[in-house]
């Protein structure tokens, strides 16, 4: 279980950014998760919760976009998602693909509510 | 209410030390490798094997990483190489900031191969960098065969599966092809070696495979 660590890393990242924008409230944070980052999204948002209650953060959300393993067929060139890399392409069949995506683990986005923009970040 | 794109990793902090390891091995001509299993696996057994190996000539260190005691240090040291245990006090992988910590009054410029024996668990350190050139899994065949199936993640990043504990095979239920075809839908170019760290079967490839690293890392650096 390091959801938590990774929680920490996402609430020092709010702190960090919350300075440019005073007088603002950061409401809501969009985090990536693929599946192949060994990361589970449900024990991340309860640590989220735990972590944000009764700091000064609240009200804060948290939105997570899970993302599939994305290939490319190496024969057609289709792009599909597939949990397996040896997986049959849908399109052609064949077998064997190149891996594109889906072990994000990233910040993708704040919401922030009445803040004025520092000048030059 | 604005939106502000952020697009960074959440580990930002942990890959930019990673990153700054990453630079330092390079810069020393360092071969680290970070083993990854679950608890039980074998991963201190493999790495006396590995260490009583080598020649005391031979330029290697090891890190090894657990929650509590300093047992698998000891266990290591006994091989005259120098080894520090890493005790984590609850957390369940290691991460960049401890291995730059480890690291300090070690002279990098006396070190050829740094072995890292991570937390023994399949999950939470494939999240953190070390700076590693290599990631390798350890699985051995007491344990299912579709463990890479179930944890991806460390599959998908090792280089290397070692499958360890082969001399048991005859008496547990552990189909090792399917547990190599598994692996290698998850990943495939994983490299593949048989070992039993009781018997020393695989040894001789598992050796091999290192020895290849390091000619690889050897021609790279008299190149440039």
């Amino acid at each position: 279980m390091h959801e938590m660590g990774i929680v920490n890393s996402v609430l020092d990242a709010i702190r960090a950014e919350t300075r440019r924008f005073p007088g603002g409230h950061i409401y809501k944070v969009g985090v990536r998760i693929g599946e192949l980052a060994g990361v589970n999204p449900d024990a991340m948002s309860f640590c989220f919760e735990a972590l944000v209650r009764g700091t000064e953060l609240e009200p804060l959300v948290l939105e997570i976009e899970y993302c599939p393993r994305r290939c490319q067929c190496l024969a057609c060139g289709y792009l599909y998602t597939a949990a397996q890399e040896d997986s049959a392409c849908p399109e052609c069949g064949m077998r064997g693909s190149q891996f594109l995506g889906g072990d994000e683990l990233d910040l993708a986005y704040l919401e922030v509510e009445n803040g004025a923009r520092n000048a030059g970040t | 209410m604005e939106r502000v794109t952020l697009e960074r990793k959440v580990l930002s902090e942990n890959d930019r030390i990673a990153a700054s390891l990453r630079a330092r091995f390079a810069q020393h001509n360092i071969l680290c490798l970070n083993l990854i299993s679950s608890p039980g696996s074998g991963k201190t057994s493999l790495l006396e094997r590995t260490l009583e190996s080598f020649d005391r000539r031979e330029r290697v260190a090891v890190l090894t990483g657990d929650i509590q005691t300093e047992n698998d240090a000891k266990r290591l040291a006994r091989f005259g190489f120098p080894v520090k245990q890493i005790t984590t006090s609850g957390t369940c992988h290691l991460d960049a900031r401890m291995i730059e910590k480890a690291l300090l009054d070690w002279r990098l410029e006396d070190i050829d191969l740094l072995l890292i024996e991570n937390v023994g668990n399949l999950v939470c350190p494939s999240s953190y960098d070390l700076g590693e050139g290599a990631k390798l899994v350890v699985l051995s065949v007491t344990e299912g065969e579709d463990k890479p199936l179930k944890y991806p993640s460390i599959f998908f990043k090792s280089e290397l599966l070692i499958l360890n504990k082969i001399d048991l095979l005859p008496y547990v239920p552990f189909d090792i092809s399917a547990a190599e075809e598994n692996s290698r839908s998850v990943h495939r170019d994983i490299e593949i070696v048989r070992v039993s760290c009781q018997t020393r079967q695989g040894m001789t490839e598992w050796l091999a495979w290192l020895d290849r690293k390091r000619e690889i890392l050897r021609t790279a650096a008299s190149a440039v």
